[in-house]
């Protein structure tokens, strides 16, 4: 186990480094100079090219990365050009919403998503099982913001349930609201994923329940249920779990929608912001802290991926 | 056949029916699957729409008239109501399939070329183009699929143009993966290699004998895919990071809409349902196809 | 082995030289297919005494592993046992048993080892684990004491360093051994019927003559019956008193070994004996039987074997030869040793 988690951070260090350079050309590959985007229109050529020394876009652009990668290390990310604040701590503020948003829709999509694939599968055939997997089917294709819209419009509007957005009531809160006010954006942003999962677990464990050590199990007079939820899905999780790992870009990535369509105050919400004020500082680092979140997720799915599977474990 | 047939069932399984000749033709296959054919019909809907919105006598889509602003479903003049403007809806419909469709179309076009040809290469020269290729692959993989596009937005700026690269961009590396893996298969097999050694040059090999074995791998992985591409088109536009007005497409017509939510829910939702409708109908011949033509894609 | 089951098993043993430990009547188990109801076993009769080895041998499609899940109760759907009984004795019929109450005996009583040995464990769960299971689930007995039982039944079936081996998994067990802690799984009850289906078939031709020499070891410690399922006669030769040979679902031929090899009155029979290559015989062709088992839902009319027959006369176009009983306990179903010949 040691030796593959060592084989496996070792392959996160180039694309760690695939992924800073994607960062920092970002600013490069722009059209237009930097140092004229940041100052604006209205500078003058001057002050244009004090900046330009001062950013040090006059030296080699190796020299440029270098100096560049160690200040991101050091956590120094810049201010925000258009908020005039250090961008990192208001990224992490912002970043703990998006979390909590991304783990509420995560829980979702796997208790429900998970949990009715069982199902599925063990009353293959069934009328639940129909129904199941035609939603499930229909909701793969269900884009979020016409999700979120509709949730909206039936819960919060309609039947008044839920709130409709922000994290707290303005006047602020608790715990409790703020699950209350989770419930919406965190369904909407998992459903698509708990259709994935559904029908993903549903075809893996129809799988393994034809396999020959399921038989071998029954043989041993081993009870229906213990053969589906221990000698089935104990093999069906490491699909499962592959399956998951996928989700969890896409939830990264959805919940930038999410938040736009329900308020919610998350890094995505305001990267699309800092995108169309071309405040390059905010969303470089807002870039940078997802992609990277994102690559050690992976990482501690391939963990949990090996725990789960033996074969690997001991390879 | 028949041997089979009795093998199966002494292994205490169903064995499998008879079956009817060992080549059906892919659209008897399709034709089978009652859900792709739902799928194929929703897909032939939104590109007639596409297709047909300057031949219909539709009303202008970007006739402004106040009097009719949030009109309902079914009022005057306004089969499907209008929009904040008072644009007509059905005829915004019709006019936003079509650059719907274009830009996932296009966006599809440059991604599966791009990724087909870096799969190729990579796949069938191996070595350093191998490395290369597979590393840049390796480090666009690993972004959220979204943050992707929303990155390639932010350099090159908002508009319908840039969205359709973003787009394309991020499916290039699914496409590439994939081509990669059956160029892989193919460069040794018995075919290749008989081409080879009749004096076959690369090129010749990569696109006349590898390439057009992968076709149906790329059909079923294209199709799989533009549901997608609509999806995330859409949101882009939705976000205000894709199409610009005046022009507008179903994402727009939703963001636009989102703001009369409880005035005329319609508004928004109606574009919203296109886009569903749509990206189902695809996901639905996508899996048809899939399960016909190459049934070992149900592992991607 | 010092685990005896509190179960009736003690009182049968008594009387073994009378009562037949499993007697199956008549038993028929279909399939339903898109093209009909399949007859995977078609009216089976046969009879296994205390401590007796049957060895039932056919080519792969004659219904032997479906005859042997049958008595497991392992049929699944789309598959049933559609008539017929299976009779174990002090136990009653096992057709007639709930879900529940096979569970009991599954494991316990009778017990199953399979073909692939490779497959057969599951891949996640430790070999100890999985041997200690079949403990708890039919012996009061709690994980501690399951999983040094575990480790005793590896030494006991010849695996070396069991305390670590018990801690293993799967994969990392070469084939052999896979199927030694198969057997030391089937074995942990002390079941009075094990079922052993094609036991050997998937393993190295050395390995393959160890793993029978364990059976017959363990086999004679616990006093269990055995149904030996095999496509070899070399291997029915090696372990079997008694033998059915199976053919498209039915049984043709029954007898003691020594009558099998000695006088084999069907011609399916001869054929698959002269399939067997000889030691003497370097040099000569090996005669395979020519053909295929046939479609069993498009069976030929009249006896099963006929379009594969050398011996293939009149009257087995016309009808299904019956199991008729000939001396010495040997039973035949052709026409060549049945005077009754239909018009």
């Amino acid at each position: 186990m040691r030796k593959y988690l060592f084989r496996r951070l070792a392959q996160t260090i180039p694309v760690l480094f695939g992924i800073s350079i994607l960062v920092f050309a970002m600013l490069h590959l722009a059209p237009g100079d930097p140092a004229d985007m940041l100052l604006g229109s209205e500078a003058t050529a001057e002050s244009v090219e004090k900046l330009r020394h001062d950013m040090g876009l006059d030296r080699p652009l190796a020299v440029q990365y270098v100096s560049w990668a160690g200040r991101m290390l050091q956590g120094d990310m810049g201010r925000s050009t258009v908020l005039n604040r250090q961008v990192l701590p208001e990224i992490i503020k912002r970043f703990k919403a998006t979390l909590i948003l991304t783990a509420g829709a995560l829980t979702f999509a796997v208790v429900f998503g998970v949990g009715i694939g069982i199902l599925a599968a063990t009353y293959q055939h069934s009328v639940f099982d129909s129904v199941a997997m035609l939603i499930a089917l229909a909701g793969v294709s269900m884009p979020i913001f016409f999700t979120g819209i509709a949730a909206i419009l039936i819960f919060a509007m309609d039947l008044r349930w839920l709130p409709s957005s922000g994290m707290y009531p303005a006047a602020g809160g608790d715990i409790f609201d703020l699950l209350r006010h989770l419930v919406l954006p965190a369904v909407t942003l998992g459903a698509v994923s708990a259709a994935i999962l559904a029908r993903m677990t549903r075809s893996a464990m129809l799988e393994v329940i034809r396999q020959d050590y399921v038989r071998t199990a029954r043989a041993k007079g081993v009870g229906e249920r213990r053969v589906i939820w221990v000698h089935a899905l104990r093999n069906a999780s490491i699909t499962v779990v592959t399956v998951l790992g996928m989700q969890f870009g896409y939830l990264l990535g959805g919940s930038v929608i999410t938040e736009t369509v329900f308020s919610w105050p998350g890094v995505g919400q305001m990267m699309v912001r800092a995108i169309q004020a071309r405040d390059y500082p905010m969303v470089q680092g807002a870039v940078l802290l997802v992609a990277t979140s994102f690559v050690f997720v992976n990482l501690a799915v391939d963990m949990l991926y090996a725990w789960l599977d033996p074969r690997i474990r001991y390879s | 056949m028949s041997g089979q047939t009795s093998q199966i069932a002494a292994e205490g399984k169903a064995p499998e029916a008879e079956k009817g000749p060992a080549r059906q033709s892919l659209l008897s296959r399709l034709a089978q699957n009652r859900l792709s054919l739902v799928g194929a019909f929703l897909v032939a809907v939104s590109i007639f729409m596409a297709i047909s919105a300057p031949f219909l006598p539709l009303a202008d889509p970007n006739a402004v008239n106040t009097s009719d602003r949030l009109a309902d479903i079914g009022a005057p003049g306004h089969l499907l109501g209008a929009d904040e403007l008072g644009r007509d809806i059905l005829s915004r419909l019709f006019w936003g399939a079509r650059i719907t469709l274009a830009v996932a179309l296009a966006a599809t076009a440059i991604a599966m070329t791009v990724g087909t040809i870096m799969g190729l290469v990579s796949g069938y020269f191996l070595g350093w183009a191998d490395t290369v290729i597979s590393r840049v692959v390796d480090v666009l993989m690993a972004f959220p699929y979204f943050l992707l596009a929303l990155s390639v937005i932010a350099i090159l700026g908002p508009g319908l143009l840039n969205g359709m690269l973003a787009v394309a961009l991020v499916n290039v590396p699914f496409f590439a993966r994939i081509v990669r893996g059956t160029t892989l298969s193919l460069r040794e097999s018995d075919f290749v290699l008989a081409a080879r050694g009749m004096g076959a040059g690369h090129t010749r090999i990569l696109f006349r004998h590898i390439l057009m074995n992968s076709v149906s791998t790329l059909i079923v992985a294209t199709t799989l895919n533009i549901g997608w591409m609509i999806t995330a088109a859409a949101a882009l536009s939705f976000l205000g990071l894709g199409v610009q007005p005046p022009t507008s497409d179903w994402g727009t017509m939703l963001a636009s809409g989102r703001q009369y939510l409880s005035a005329a829910p319609h508004t928004s939702l109606l574009p919203g349902l296109a886009i569903f409708f749509t990206v189902l109908g695809f996901n639905l011949l996508g899996d048809g196809l899939r399960d016909a033509l190459d049934p070992r894609m149900r592992e991607v | 082995m010092t685990v005896h089951s509190p179960k009736a098993k003690a009182a049968d043993m008594d009387d073994k030289t009378d009562a037949p430990l499993l007697q199956v009547r008549n038993l028929r188990t279909e399939f339903d297919t898109h093209a009909g109801v399949l007859h995977a076993v078609d009216d089976v009769s046969f009879s296994v005494d205390p401590g007796q080895v049957l060895g039932v041998v056919g080519e792969s499609g004659s219904g032997k592993s479906v005859t042997a899940l049958s008595i497991m109760g392992l049929i699944a759907r789309p598959g049933r046992v559609a008539a017929g009984s299976i009779e174990l004795a002090g136990h009653g019929d096992l057709t007639t048993k709930t879900a529940a109450e096979m569970r009991k005996i599954r494991g316990d009583v009778i017990s199953m080892i399979f073909q692939e040995p490779m497959t057969s464990l599951n891949p996640v769960f430790r070999i100890g684990w999985q041997i200690a299971e079949a403990l708890q689930l039919h012996r009061d007995m709690g994980r501690k004491e399951a999983m040094e039982q575990a480790t005793d039944l590896l030494a006991r079936v010849g695996i070396a360093s069991p305390e670590k081996r018990v801690r293993e998994f799967p994969h990392q067990l070469s084939g052999g051994m896979r199927q030694r802690a198969m057997i030391a799984m089937a074995m942990a009850c002390a079941p009075q019927l094990l079922l052993a289906d094609e036991p050997t078939t998937a393993l190295d031709v050395t390995v393959q003559a160890q793993i029978l020499d364990l059976m017959v070891q363990m086999q004679h410690a616990e006093g269990a019956a055995v149904i030996l399922i095999t496509h070899d006669m070399g291997v029915i030769a090696e372990m079997a008193q008694k033998v059915a040979v199976m053919y498209a679902g039915v049984v043709v031929e029954e007898a003691s070994v020594g009558e099998i090899f000695d006088t084999p009155l069907h011609p399916y029979t001869q054929g698959l004996l002269a399939s067997i290559p000889r030691g003497n015989s370097r040099g000569q062709e090996l005669q395979a039987i020519p053909g295929l088992v046939p479609n069993l839902l498009h069976l030929p009319t009249g006896c099963r074997f006929r379009e594969r027959c050398p011996a293939a006369h009149g009257p087995c176009a016309k009808a299904e030869p019956p199991l008729k009983a000939m001396p010495h306990g040997h039973k035949v179903r052709c026409w060549l040793h049945n005077t009754e010949v239909p018009e």
